[in-house]
C-alpha cells in the first residue's frame, strides 16, 4: 500500500512540476507576480512529494519487500542495513529516482534561499528546473519504473553486486549526482538569463556559489569513485579513462572552467556569451554523463543497466534540452554585449587561457570517449580508445594551463606587466627546479614525465603560497599588519588558494602514482619473501574464514623495510554465494612517500601458497588529501559573506570592496 | 555581425552532429560483441555428462552431420532463467537439436536440480566446471547460443537470452539455409 502512494506521489510531483514549468515563465513574460510566484511553493511541494517518494523506495529497501522488483534484483535478506539503504541507489531506478530528489532539493533551496533574486528571473529559474525535472519524472515514470511489482514476490532477493558493497562506493553516487544536479542551477541561470536578454555582473555573482556548489560535490564524488577503484578492484590502479570515468571527468573540467569564467562576468562584466555557453556545455555533460552509463550507447565495465528503449527516450531528452538550449542560444547569444575590454596579459588573460585549455581538454576527452561511438556508426567497426590515447592527449594539453596557473593570479586586471608577476614567482621556479633536479637524481631510472610532474606541482604550489604571501604583504610589512591582512583575507580568496594548493599536492600524487608504481605479482608459500620497492613482504599463510554473506581468504604478509618490522597486513579475497562473484579487499598501508598495497589471489595447488600481487604505489595518499584540500577550498569560499547578504540591494557598498581586494 | 552570429550556431550544430551519432549508436547492440571464432570448426573437447543424465556428455564429435544449437548456461545465471521458457518450447517443436553447455557449476548437483525444477531442454548437456568446452565456442558469458552447421563449424553466436524474435528472423532463418547446403 504505501508503496502504491510513494508512486502515485510520484505521478503527482510530475504534474506539479508540468504546472511549474510553465506558469511561472508565462508569468514572467506577462510580468504576472501571482503566477511567478507560483514556481516558490511549486517548488517547495516538488521536493516534499519527491523525497517522500524516494523514502518510500529507501523503505521498501529496508524491510526487503520482494514484491519490488528493483528491490528483488539488488537487494537480500543476508545484506547489512547500510547496504540495504545504499542499495536504493545502486541501481537504475534508484539512482534516477535520487536525481530527481536533488533536483528538488536544488529547487527547493532557491525558492527559499532566493529571495535577493529578481523575482522574474526566479520565476525563470525555477520554471526551467522544473521542465529539466519533467523529463526525469517521464523518464522514470515510463521507462524505469522504481515502483514496478513482482506477482507473486519471490521469497529472496539476488543480492547488490558485491563489488558495490562499500561504504566508499555506497556515497559515491550521491555526491556524484549533488554535482551533477547542482550544475543544473548554472544552467536554468544561463537559460533564463538567454530568455531574459539579460546577463550582468550579478548574475555572475548568483551564478557563482551554485556553481562552486556543484564543483565540490564533483570533486568530491569524482574522488571518492577513483579512491574506490584502488582499493576495492585491487589493481592498484586508480584512473583508467574508462568511459564512466570520463563521463564525471568532462563535466568536471568543463565546470572548472565555468566557475573561473564566470568570476570575469561578475567582476569585469566580459566573457559573458562564453559563460553562458560554458554552463550550457557543463550541464549538458553532466546529462551526458548520467545517461551515458545507463542508455547501452556506450559499453563499460561500470554498466549495471542496458535497455535501447530507455536509449531512445534519452535521447529524445538530451536533443530537447541540449538541442533546445543551444537553439536559444543561437538565437539570443548574439544580444549579449560585453563591455570590459582586456589586454592579453592581464588576469583576465590568465583566466581565458585556463578556459581555452580546459575547454580544449574537455573536448579531447570527449572525442576519445564518443571515438568508439562514431566508428561503431560509420563501418560497424569495435574499438575502445584506452589510457594511451588519453595520457599522450590530455597531459600535454593541460600543461601550459598548470604553468599559467602560478602567474594567472599574480596579474592584475585589464593591463598587467608579466615580469613583475615573474619577478615574484623566483622562489617558486627555483623550488621546482631544485625538485627537478632532485628528483631526476633520485629516480636514475624514471619516465621523464614524473621529473616534470613534481616540478609543476611544486611551481604551482609555490605560486598558491606566493600569491598569498603577496595578498598580505609579507615580510615587506610588518609581521602584525600582514597577519590582520590574512585575518581579514575574503573566503573567496582563501578559496582559491586552496583550491590551486589542492591541485598541486594532487598533481605530485598523480605523477608519483604514475612514474613509479612497483608492481610484483608471483605465486608465494609460507614463509617465502619478495621485495617490492624496497619493502621485504613475508608470506606467512592464508587462512579460509566465513563473513556474514560471504566467505573469505586471508593472507598475512609481515612487512619490514631493511630488517625493521614495519606493519602485518591481511590481504582478503571474498567469494559472495550470491551472486557467485569473488571480490579482493586489498591491504593498503599508507605512508608519506607511498603506499604499500597487497592482494591476494587464489590457491596454488594445495600446499598452501597462494597467487598474490604486491604493489609500491608512490604518493597515492597526496591525490586523496589534494582532493580534499581543494572540495574544502570549495566549501570555505562558498561561506564567503557576499554569497550569503542581499547582493542586488547592497551592490552599491560592495563595488568597492570588490575594488580593493583585487 | 553575421559572423557573430555564426559564431553562436556552431554549438548548435556540433551538437546535432552528435546527436545523429548517437541515433545510429542506439540502433547498435552493444552486446553483440564480434564472436574471433565465427567460421571456424569447433575446437577439440569432450566433457562429461552432468548427474543423473544416462546420455554421454557432450563432444565436439556431437556436432558432426547436423545442424545443431549449443546453448550455454548455468544454474547461477539469472538471464539462462529468462531464456530458459523459450527454449523449453523449442524442445517442444523438436525440429533443431539443442545441445547444452553446463558452465562453472558451485557443485555438481547445482546444474542437475536447476534443470529438475526449470525443464530440460536439451538434446545432449556436458559438465563444464572448469570452462573447456566454453573455451572452444569463445563463450564471453552467459546465456549464449551458438549455431553449428553439418561440418561442426560455428556459424552464429547470439548473446544473451534467446527470444522467439530473435529465434524467428536471425537463428532460425540461418539453421534453414545451413540445412539446405
Amino acid at each position: 500500500m504505501i508503496t502504491e502512494i510513494g508512486h502515485f506521489a510520484l505521478i503527482l510531483a510530475m504534474f506539479v512540476a508540468c504546472a511549474q514549468a510553465v506558469l511561472p515563465m508565462a508569468g514572467a513574460a506577462r510580468n504576472n507576480v501571482a503566477w511567478m510566484d507560483f514556481a516558490r511553493p511549486a517548488a517547495v511541494i516538488q521536493f516534499v512529494l519527491v523525497s517522500f517518494s524516494f523514502g518510500v523506495l529507501m523503505y521498501g529497501f529496508i524491510v526487503s519487500d520482494f514484491s519490488l522488483a528493483v528491490v528483488f534484483q539488488n537487494s537480500h535478506t543476508d545484506k547489512p542495513l547500510i547496504y540495504k539503504i545504499s542499495g536504493t541507489w545502486g541501481n537504475h531506478e534508484g539512482s534516477m529516482l535520487l536525481w530527481v530528489v536533488i533536483l528538488s532539493i536544488f529547487g527547493c533551496a532557491v525558492a527559499l534561499f532566493g529571495s535577493n533574486l529578481p523575482p522574474a528571473l526566479r520565476a525563470r529559474v525555477l520554471a526551467v528546473q522544473s521542465f529539466i525535472a519533467v523529463g526525469f519524472y517521464l523518464f522514470l515514470l515510463l521507462t524505469s519504473n522504481p515502483f514496478a511489482r513482482l506477482v507473486p514476490p519471490p521469497v529472496n532477493g539476488q543480492g547488490l553486486n558485491p563489488l558495490l558493497q562499500d561504504f566508499g562506493l555506497a556515497i559515491h553516487p550521491p555526491m556524484l549526482y549533488l554535482g551533477y544536479v547542482g550544475f543544473s542551477m548554472a544552467f536554468s541561470f544561463a537559460i533564463a538569463a538567454l530568455i531574459e536578454g539579460r546577463v550582468d555582473a550579478a548574475w555572475g555573482r548568483w551564478v557563482r556559489p551554485w556553481t562552486l556548489a556543484a564543483w565540490g560535490f564533483l570533486t568530491g564524488g569524482i574522488t571518492l569513485g577513483s579512491w574506490w577503484a584502488y582499493y576495492e578492484l585491487g589493481w592498484g590502479g586508480w584512473w583508467f579513462w574508462d568511459p564512466v570515468e570520463n563521463a564525471s571527468f568532462m563535466p568536471w573540467l568543463a565546470g572548472t572552467a565555468l566557475l573561473h569564467s564566470a568570476i570575469m562576468v561578475e567582476k569585469r562584466d566580459t566573457m559573458k556569451g562564453w559563460t553562458v555557453f560554458l554552463a550550457i556545455v557543463t550541464f549538458s555533460l553532466s546529462l551526458l554523463g548520467t545517461f551515458l552509463v545507463r542508455s547501452g550507447v556506450l559499453t563499460s565495465v561500470h554498466a549495471f543497466a542496458t535497455d535501447p528503449a530507455r536509449g531512445v527516450f534519452i535521447l529524445i531528452l538530451l536533443i530537447i534540452v541540449i538541442g533546445g538550449s543551444f537553439a536559444l542560444f543561437a538565437w539570443r547569444g548574439p544580444t549579449i554585449r560585453n563591455t570590459g575590454v582586456f589586454q592579453p596579459i592581464s588576469r583576465e588573460g590568465g583566466l581565458l587561457l585556463n578556459n581555452v585549455v580546459l575547454t580544449t581538454a574537455t573536448a579531447a576527452v570527449l572525442l576519445g570517449t564518443l571515438y568508439p561511438l562514431f566508428l561503431d556508426a560509420v563501418n560497424g567497426s569495435k574499438v575502445s580508445v584506452g589510457a594511451p590515447f588519453f595520457e599522450a592527449v590530455f597531459i600535454p594539453i593541460i600543461i601550459p594551463m598548470i604553468v599559467a596557473m602560478a602567474i594567472g593570479p599574480l596579474l592584475g586586471w585589464k593591463r598587467a606587466d608579466i615580469q613583475v608577476a615573474m619577478k615574484r614567482l623566483r622562489l617558486a621556479f627555483v623550488l621546482a627546479g631544485l625538485v627537478a633536479v632532485a628528483t631526476w637524481s633520485i629516480m636514475t631510472d624514471g619516465p621523464f614525465m614524473g621529473v616534470l610532474g613534481l616540478a609543476l606541482a611544486t611551481w604551482v604550489g609555490m605560486g598558491a603560497l606566493v600569491e598569498l604571501a603577496e595578498r598580505i604583504r609579507l615580510f615587506r610589512d610588518p609581521v602584525a599588519a600582514s597577519l590582520s591582512r590574512l585575518i581579514r583575507t575574503p573566503r573567496s580568496s582563501w578559496g582559491m588558494t586552496l583550491g590551486h594548493l589542492g591541485l598541486a599536492v594532487a598533481i605530485a600524487g598523480m605523477t608519483g602514482a604514475g612514474s613509479w608504481k612497483v608492481e610484483s605479482i608471483q605465486t608465494m608459500s609460507p614463509g617465502e619473501t619478495v621485495k617490492v620497492g624496497g619493502y621485504e613482504y613475508t608470506f606467512t599463510g592464508a587462512q579460509e574464514g566465513q563473513g556474514p554473506n560471504y566467505s573469505f581468504t586471508r593472507a598475512t604478509f609481515e612487512v619490514t623495510r631493511n630488517g625493521e618490522p614495519v606493519i602485518t597486513m591481511h590481504p582478503e579475497n571474498r567469494r559472495y554465494p550470491v551472486r557467485s562473484m569473488p571480490t579482493t579487499e586489498a591491504a593498503i598501508h599508507s605512508l608519506f612517500l607511498g603506499d604499500l598495497y597487497a592482494v591476494v589471489g587464489d590457491a596454488d595447488g594445495s600446499d598452501g601458497s597462494y597467487v598474490t600481487r604486491l604493489y609500491w604505489n608512490p604518493l597515492v595518499a597526496w591525490m586523496w588529501i589534494g582532493a580534499i584540500i581543494m572540495v574544502a577550498g570549495a566549501g570555505i569560499s562558498l561561506t564567503d559573506r557576499r554569497f550569503r547578504v542581499g547582493v542586488p540591494q547592497r551592490r552599491k557598498a560592495f563595488a568597492t570592496t570588490t575594488a580593493a581586494e583585487t | 555581425m553575421m559572423a557573430r552570429r555564426l559564431l553562436f550556431i556552431i554549438p548548435g550544430v556540433v551538437f546535432c552532429i552528435l546527436a545523429i551519432y548517437f541515433a545510429v549508436g542506439l540502433t547498435k547492440d552493444p552486446s553483440q560483441l564480434p564472436s574471433v571464432l565465427i567460421n571456424t570448426p569447433v575446437e577439440i573437447f569432450q566433457l562429461p555428462p552432468i548427474k543423473g543424465r544416462d546420455t554421454h556428455g557432450l563432444a565436439s564429435t556431437d556436432f558432426v552431420g547436423e545442424v545443431a544449437l549449443l546453448n550455454v548456461f548455468g544454474s547461477w545465471c539469472i538471464s539462462c532463467k529468462i531464456e530458459h521458457p523459450f527454449l523449453m518450447s523449442l524442445k517442444q517443436t523438436g525440429d533443431v537439436p539443442l545441445h547444452g553447455i553446463d558452465w562453472r557449476e558451485p557443485d555438481p548437483d547445482a546444474g542437475p536440480d536447476w534443470l529438475k525444477r526449470e525443464g530440460d531442454p536439451y538434446t545432449l548437456v556436458g559438465d563444464d566446471p572448469d570452462s573447456k568446452g566454453a573455451i572452444a565456442f569463445g563463450v564471453t558469458g552467459a546465456p549464449e547460443t551458438f549455431v553449428v552447421d553439418k561440418k561442426g563449424i560455428i556459424r552464429y553466436k547470439h548473446v544473451g537470452p534467446m527470444s522467439p524474435e530473435v529465434w524467428k528472423n536471425v537463428i532460425y532463418p540461418l539453421v534453414l539455409s545451413l540445412r539446405a547446403q
